[in-house]
């Protein structure tokens, strides 16, 4: 099924036969895939597909509700960490690896309490440290110039696209190795768009990025190694090129030349 | 032009109904309205002429002229302390734990169905409860932590009920994104739940007050005295050590029992007395439901999503 490992990259992470169920739902079905350090991995498919199901393995938020179950791993390096062991705690894996959510959702507290929330949750409470991780993150989303000279500013008062950047910024407070984003320009217009993909291009120096997307351009434009979901399963994973311009399954040419979807 | 005519006819038509709807709505608002209001004009005729400061100052008398309130109110003021310190944490408690900690199961499923059902059971049913609880089992006597306790019990479910309405009116969204960030469940309840649940949980607890205060029942069941001419122990005093709980023990009355005794009474005048108390008795539930929406108007401003 084209999910053979055809990256020679250093990687960050491994999914080795990843089955996920809801209660009876099979949703995940034998999902192998590297992820590669440092890049853009973008996840395309239809709804329902899997793909959103896939991202939240990642940070343990099936966790939350009961009856769900995990089967296979999914191995984080350097440590060679399967993170959907039971024997490992979710909130360990959520201080290693954030995620920015499909709405924008920032608490109703000001822009500073929620960029610094993720590291008074870890309890720092130095008002020096706070304020200057606050500003390196509010900086790394492109949102410090904005909202510079209103941080005790409610959060709420921002547009669409600040508040999706200031959920990047929160995200990125806590220095996480992988950056999780599941559809997060789907509530924004075509600038505020415009402005997450070109974040998302730059933050990958630093963090390896996996994304979620129902816009094929947008995966094209910004991911190194796309992956092609359909009904829980993963039907070919590729450099993002390739799939593109000569994708080796039917399935997905189909897909991307929008014969269905 | 003959289609367009007939469109017309048929909005004209439509529109008939819904203004015989809105005037029906009207009427059945104003029936409320004016009897409330009606009930507060005929109390405020009656009792008007008997308010002044000595009204508030007195012990009850055998003159009319010369009985007050004053046991009445220090009670009901101590009952309700007694009832908000039991109540209130117990119920936030409870309601926190139903909405997000306790797992969705038949045993979680039974304690919901029973706390629904025990906000309908009637207040005397708790008067006996907290009479055979109370006063026999646990020796508190007739007293005002009897009585506190046993309202405590009647509006507990009101304001677990009210408590759980507020949270689950969080959206899940805000607690993902806390939990995404690491955050333990005790740190998203801390930070999260109880600061943007805050001001339905206010309302919640201050309806429930306002219920209690009024309650006559279940005060009577577990004995308040209707003739009382003496203040239970201070709660602060000037010597060491400064706080007592003494009074907790003391036999006391409370306003709706005071006016019950009075109205029962064949003279005149004590019927004066009591439309006066009934008065101060509505102004205080009113007062208490204006905080509870001039809170929930604060906070509400201030989260909002």
């Amino acid at each position: 099924m084209g999910t053979e490992n055809k990256i020679e990259e250093k990687l960050k992470s491994e999914v080795k036969n990843l089955n996920f169920y809801y209660g009876n739902v099979h949703a995940l079905k034998d999902v192998n895939m590297p992820i590669a350090l440092n890049k853009v991995t973008a996840l395309i498919g239809p709804s329902g597909c899997g793909k959103t199901t896939f991202l939240r393995c990642f940070n343990r938020m099936h966790d939350l509700y009961p009856n769900n179950r995990y089967e296979g791993e999914i191995t984080l390096y350097p440590e060679n960490v399967n993170i959907i062991s039971s024997a490992i705690d979710p909130i360990e894996v959520r201080m290693r690896i954030s995620m920015v959510f499909q709405k924008p959702n920032p608490f109703p507290k000001s822009i500073y309490e929620n960029v610094a929330y993720g590291l008074r949750v870890r309890g720092v409470t130095k008002k020096n440290i706070l304020d200057e991780k606050v500003e390196a993150a509010l900086k790394g989303a492109a949102l410090w110039e904005e909202v510079k000279d209103r941080l005790s500013g409610s959060a709420f008062d921002m547009s669409g696209g600040q508040q999706q950047r200031l959920c990047i910024a929160r995200a990125l407070a806590t220095d996480p190795e992988i950056l999780l984003f599941d559809e997060p320009t789907s509530a924004l217009d075509p600038i505020a768009t415009s402005k997450i993909e070109e974040l998302v291009i730059e933050l990958k120096k630093k963090v390896t990025i996996l994304i979620v997307t129902h816009n094929m351009q947008q995966a094209a434009r910004i991911s190194d190694w796309t992956g092609f979901m359909m009904l829980g399963e993963l039907i070919e994973f590729d450099k993002t090129d390739k799939i593109f311009t000569a994708p080796s399954e039917k399935l997905t040419e189909d897909y991307i030349t929008g014969r269905f979807g | 032009m003959k289609n367009m005519e007939d469109i017309k006819s048929k909005i004209a038509k439509r529109k008939i109904f819904n203004n015989i709807f809105a005037i029906i709505g009207l009427l059945s608002t104003m029936v409320g309205l004016a009897l409330l209001v009606t009930l507060f004009i005929d109390l405020a005729i009656d009792g008007t002429p008997r308010l002044s400061y000595k009204f508030f100052t007195s012990f009850p008398s055998r003159f009319p002229d010369e009985a007050g309130i004053l046991s009445a109110w220090v009670g009901t003021c101590l009952v309700m302390l007694v009832t908000a310190s039991a109540a209130i944490p117990i119920g936030i408690g409870a309601g926190i734990y139903l909405e997000e900690y306790a797992r969705k199961n038949w045993f979680t499923s039974i304690i919901e169905i029973n706390i629904n059902n025990l906000a309908g059971v009637p207040s005397i049913i708790y008067g006996l409860l907290a009479l055979g609880l109370f006063v026999y089992f646990f020796n508190f006597g007739e007293s005002i932590l009897t009585a506190g306790l046993a309202l405590a019990l009647l509006i507990l479910p009101m304001i677990i009920m009210a408590v759980r309405e507020a949270i689950r009116a969080i959206p899940n969204s805000i607690r993902e994104a806390s939990y995404a960030l690491g955050s333990t469940k005790w740190q998203t309840v801390r930070n999260h739940i109880i600061p943007y649940s805050t001001g339905g949980i206010l309302t919640g607890i201050i309806i429930g007050l306002s219920r209690a205060i009024g309650e006559t029942a279940p005060i009577i069941t577990v004995g308040a005295l209707t003739f009382i001419a003496f203040l239970p122990p201070s709660p602060v005093s000037g010597e060491f050590p400064f706080i007592n709980f003494k009074w907790l023990l003391a036999p006391f009355t409370v306003m709706p029992i005071q006016m019950f005794s009075w109205v029962s009474r064949p003279q005149q005048g004590f019927h004066l007395n009591a439309a006066a108390a009934g008065m101060i008795l509505l102004v205080m539930t009113l007062a208490m439901n204006a905080i509870a929406i001039y809170l929930r108007y604060k906070f509400r401003k201030k989260v909002k999503w």
